[in-house]
């Protein structure tokens, strides 16, 4: 039995590889051309341009440091509290997700993961329409004048986002435990106390620590949250970046907290993937998950899936909500105070005026968002594809270019931007630039949705076709393309979503007559007034509609076996 | 001692355990041998203190432990597939009770390296336990359960992950440890050769309920039931129906059988043919040789009609044989 279980996989594995060394080394370079070719211009040669920069204004003046010194902190400072405050929430959520079952157990874990795929801009609307200050909480509470700190939403915003990856990280890790180890130390006489600190909790200190750092990472570059709820009081690296570009117009500044930061995330990064690659060490065991059973357990359940279900549902629908709901007094009606439903901010978004933040409807602006994301689509596709093919038998030499096409995840948006301002500035009229600062962001995602199917069509499903009589065409119209079409969709939807919601780059180079949704909210958002105010809520409705379209969409396409962020 | 009385135990709506109630006496190793899904392993977890029964009770020495948690029993339990803390070395582990116990640095040591000898595992305390092999693993957690100096020691189908003749040693020197320390023991498996050879008593459940309970050579002696019969391999199970006193009548041939008690005519009985050839017994079984299959000095031989008996001598396949045995009643 067992040789011959040998005997076949062996065989498989070979064939398997054979479609890599196939490929002869030529065609390899052919099919690196491109992408190689675009992540030059739009990526490394900006990167470059910002680290001579940097390096020829003057680095160590007094004044400078003092510049780079507060954001630094506070980047610091939010990342780190934020991070615990999401381990507070997540490590129980985690808990109960991984031990318990309980009725509605799978909508909750949906619910918990659906901020992650949402646009930054539409989370800070969200947090705004309660707590800001022409939120609900505000209308709902007047005398009490319950006024949260900025940063206290933007630690909120964080948590909401970032809660998701604490369940699945540890959670998958808690599910691997077995359950037998707690038991054997329970009966050797530790207490349910003991037992846990003992056992439990140093098994899962390396997933708590990769699923900090993960989150750690996605807290130090967050942009939109803290540009758009933290107002002018708060400023991190990201950030103070913005606003050396666009108020100061300090580049070589600039450039220095972008080479700060991007130094601070590639280190991060290398220490999480340190991390993570110990993980997945022992053979995932039998779920132990189990009906709440004592009333402790039945309290800890009960109460953290209302609090969780609070948490996540309350951002989510009182965006909407504000969005059709007048607070204010009505322009020229100062003096009156009408509240009720109205469809006026959705109604003005078609509506020219003179006064108002944009030289055309803010309409516009969703038809250049579709315009912009389509463009990316197929940009991103044709850069992604032959990458792609490389990668799916990766020879040693793909191998090696594989991280430096996944170098632009660990750079911020705001770098990027910056990088295509300083490099091409002069072409920032030209209307492929966004898309082309979108491609860059979407291409590694693209390229990973891509290549597990490209790797995953068996080179015995072709030699079986190839058998039954079909040509090579036929091969690749019958096989290969029906396999591929669902992940070129699930990729192109990646794509489409990314450009959607991409925020921090659009801001810096987007031109002012020609506003993508994300632009938009935040300009209506930093006007003042409570038309303006509710038109952000409208637009942001309307990205959170599109983006949810989407990403039930990419579920739809995605692979049942390919997995991760 | 242990005992139980009365436990019952449901899982989603079925019943996993009815009534299970034994008693385990002073130094006495008691095995619980029944298929898988039969509740043996939730018995365990119940005793442990894991679990609780739906009804039922679990007494320690005359002293009921419905509010005594795990940690607090002093029972200590050997998993199949060893339960290892991986993250601690051997010695961490086996001395992590008495930690547990706050026992002190050097009794820890001590104590751990006592414990290790008495497992032939002397010198290992500072091995990582990932790298031991399947057999030192096990010993490592004989040797953890056996350092707290427990009131019992439980066994959930230890050695199902061990090949067999690593199965054997364990097996030998595992009772030769219980007996020497005098610990009462719960020994849970489906293998009824283990169980035959450690337990001073069994007890065989069947869907959540004993179906008999006795020393294995009681046991064996007399299964009673044609679920015992056949669950322990005892011979050939034969469905026959009463056709007079004494006598009875099956597919297999005719037998006369003294049960003890009158069967009404036509009543059905299931009867036990031994395999053994036994020369003095009046009934037979007969049949064509189908296969024979030699099993160290002696042959297994079945016949076309499903039976088999144990042979000095080979028989031809094909060849007509009958074969004098001793046929019992059953239940």
């Amino acid at each position: 039995m067992q040789t011959g279980r040998q005997v076949n996989t062996e065989p498989n594995r070979r064939v398997n590889r054979l479609p890599g060394s196939k490929i002869l080394p030529a065609s390899r370079i052919a099919l690196w051309l491109l992408p190689l070719g675009f992540l030059a211009i739009a990526f490394f040669f900006p990167l470059s341009r910002i680290l001579t920069l940097t390096f020829s204004s003057d680095v160590l003046a007094p004044d400078v440091l003092r510049a780079v010194q507060e954001p630094l902190l506070f980047t610091f400072y939010q990342a780190l509290l934020s991070t615990l405050l999401t381990l507070l929430l997540g490590i129980p959520s985690a808990f109960l997700f991984a031990r318990f079952d309980f009725r509605g157990k799978t909508l909750l874990r949906a619910l918990t993961a659906v901020p992650f795929m949402l646009p930054t801009v539409v989370v800070a609307s969200s947090f705004n329409s309660i707590f800001g200050a022409r939120g609900l909480v505000s209308f709902l509470f007047p005398l009490t004048s319950i006024q949260l700190s900025p940063l206290i939403l933007i630690l909120f915003a964080h948590i909401f986002y970032n809660t998701t990856i604490v369940i699945r990280i540890v959670g998958a890790s808690l599910a691997n435990l077995d359950p037998k180890l707690e038991q054997t130390a329970r009966s050797l006489g530790a207490d349910p106390l003991r037992a846990w600190w003992n056992v439990t909790f140093p098994l899962l200190r390396p997933s708590i620590l990769a699923a900090s750092l993960l989150v750690f990472l996605f807290d130090f570059t967050s942009f939109g949250v803290i540009l758009l709820l933290g107002g002018s009081q708060y400023s991190t690296l990201e950030t103070e970046i913005y606003f050396q570009v666009v108020r100061q117009f300090n580049l070589p500044l600039a450039a220095l907290l972008a080479v700060i930061q991007l130094f601070c995330t590639l280190l991060f990064s290398i220490v999480y993937s340190r991390y993570a690659s110990r993980l997945t060490q022992s053979a995932p065991r039998s779920a132990s998950s189990s009906k709440p059973k004592t009333f402790k357990q039945k309290f800890f359940v009960a109460s953290l899936c209302f609090m969780l279900s609070g948490f996540f549902i309350l951002p989510l629908s009182s965006l909407p909500l504000r969005s059709f709901f007048r607070i204010e007094a009505d322009r020229g009606q100062r003096s009156e105070v009408q509240y009720g439903f109205t469809t006026d901010y959705y109604e003005e978004l078609f509506v020219n005026r003179r006064n108002s933040v944009f030289y055309v409807p803010p309409f516009q602006a969703i038809f250049n968002s579709l315009a912009i994301a389509s463009s990316t689509v197929v940009l991103s596709l044709i850069f992604g594809f032959p990458a792609a093919f490389a990668l799916a038998h990766p020879s040693r030499l793909d191998k090696l270019l594989d991280p430096l096409i996944m170098l632009p995840l660990g750079s911020s948006a705001v770098m990027l931007g910056l990088g295509f301002i300083i490099t091409y500035g002069k072409w920032l009229a030209s209307p492929l630039m966004v898309p082309f600062a979108h491609t860059l962001v979407a291409l590694p995602f693209v390229i990973r949705a891509l290549q597990p199917a490209i790797a995953s069509i068996p080179q015995r499903l072709r030699q079986a076709a190839s058998s039954l009589g079909a040509s090579p065409v036929e091969v690749w119209k019958n096989i290969d393309l029906p396999i591929l079409r669902r992940a070129a969709l699930a990729a192109a939807t990646f794509a489409f979503t990314i450009s959607l919601g991409e925020f921090g780059a659009t801001l810096l180079i987007s031109r002012p007559e020609y506003p993508t949704i994300p632009v938009a909210i935040e300009r209506f958002l930093s006007q003042p007034g409570g038309l303006n105010y509710g038109q952000a809520m409208a637009m942001a409705t309307i990205l959170m509609a599109l983006t949810t379209i989407s990403v039930l969409l990419i579920e739809k396409f995605r692979l049942p076996n390919s997995r991760g962020f | 001692m242990l005992e139980i009385r009365h436990v019952s135990k449901a899982y989603e709506g079925k019943p996993l355990l009815s009534g299970i109630s034994f008693v385990v006496a002073e130094g006495e190793t008691i095995c619980l041998l029944g298929a898988s899904g039969s509740g043996k392993s939730t018995l365990l977890r119940i005793i442990a203190g894991l679990e609780a029964p739906d009804a039922g009770l679990v007494a320690f020495n005359g002293l009921d432990l419905a509010s005594t948690p795990p940690h607090l029993r002093d029972f200590g339990l050997v998993f199949q597939d060893y339960a290892l803390f991986p993250h601690l070395n051997v010695k961490e582990n086996v001395g992590f009770g008495l930690k547990m116990r706050r026992v002190g640095e050097t009794e820890i040591s001590d104590r751990v390296a006592s414990t290790l000898e008495l497992v032939n595992l002397k010198g290992f305390e500072n091995r990582d336990v990932n790298d031991l092999s399947g057999g030192e693993q096990q010993r490592v957690a004989l040797a953890r359960a056996l350092a707290i100096r427990p009131r019992l020691l439980m066994f959930d189908e230890p050695l199902g992950a061990l090949d067999r003749t690593l199965r054997e040693d364990l097996l030998n020197e595992l009772r030769a440890i219980l007996h020497r320390t005098g610990i009462p023991a719960v020994y849970v498996t489906h293998d009824q050769e283990e169980a035959f050879a450690i337990a001073d008593r069994i007890l065989i459940l069947r869907e959540g309920s004993i179906v008999r309970d006795g020393s294995p050579a009681e046991v064996s002696a007399d299964p009673r039931s044609a679920f015992v019969a056949e669950f322990l391999g005892l011979g050939n199970v034969i469905e026959a129906k009463s056709v007079g006193k004494n006598k009875f009548r099956s597919r297999n041939g005719d037998f006369t059988v003294n049960c003890g008690h009158k069967h009404s005519k036509g009543e059905t009985v299931h009867l036990l043919a031994r395999p053994h050839e036994a020369k003095k017994e009046s009934n037979t079984i007969s049949g064509i040789v189908s296969d024979v299959i030699f099993q160290q000095e002696i042959y297994k031989v079945t016949l076309d009609n499903g039976m088999y008996v144990y042979l000095h001598n080979a028989p031809a396949p094909g060849k007509k044989v009958s074969v004098r045995v001793k046929v019992e009643c059953l239940e």
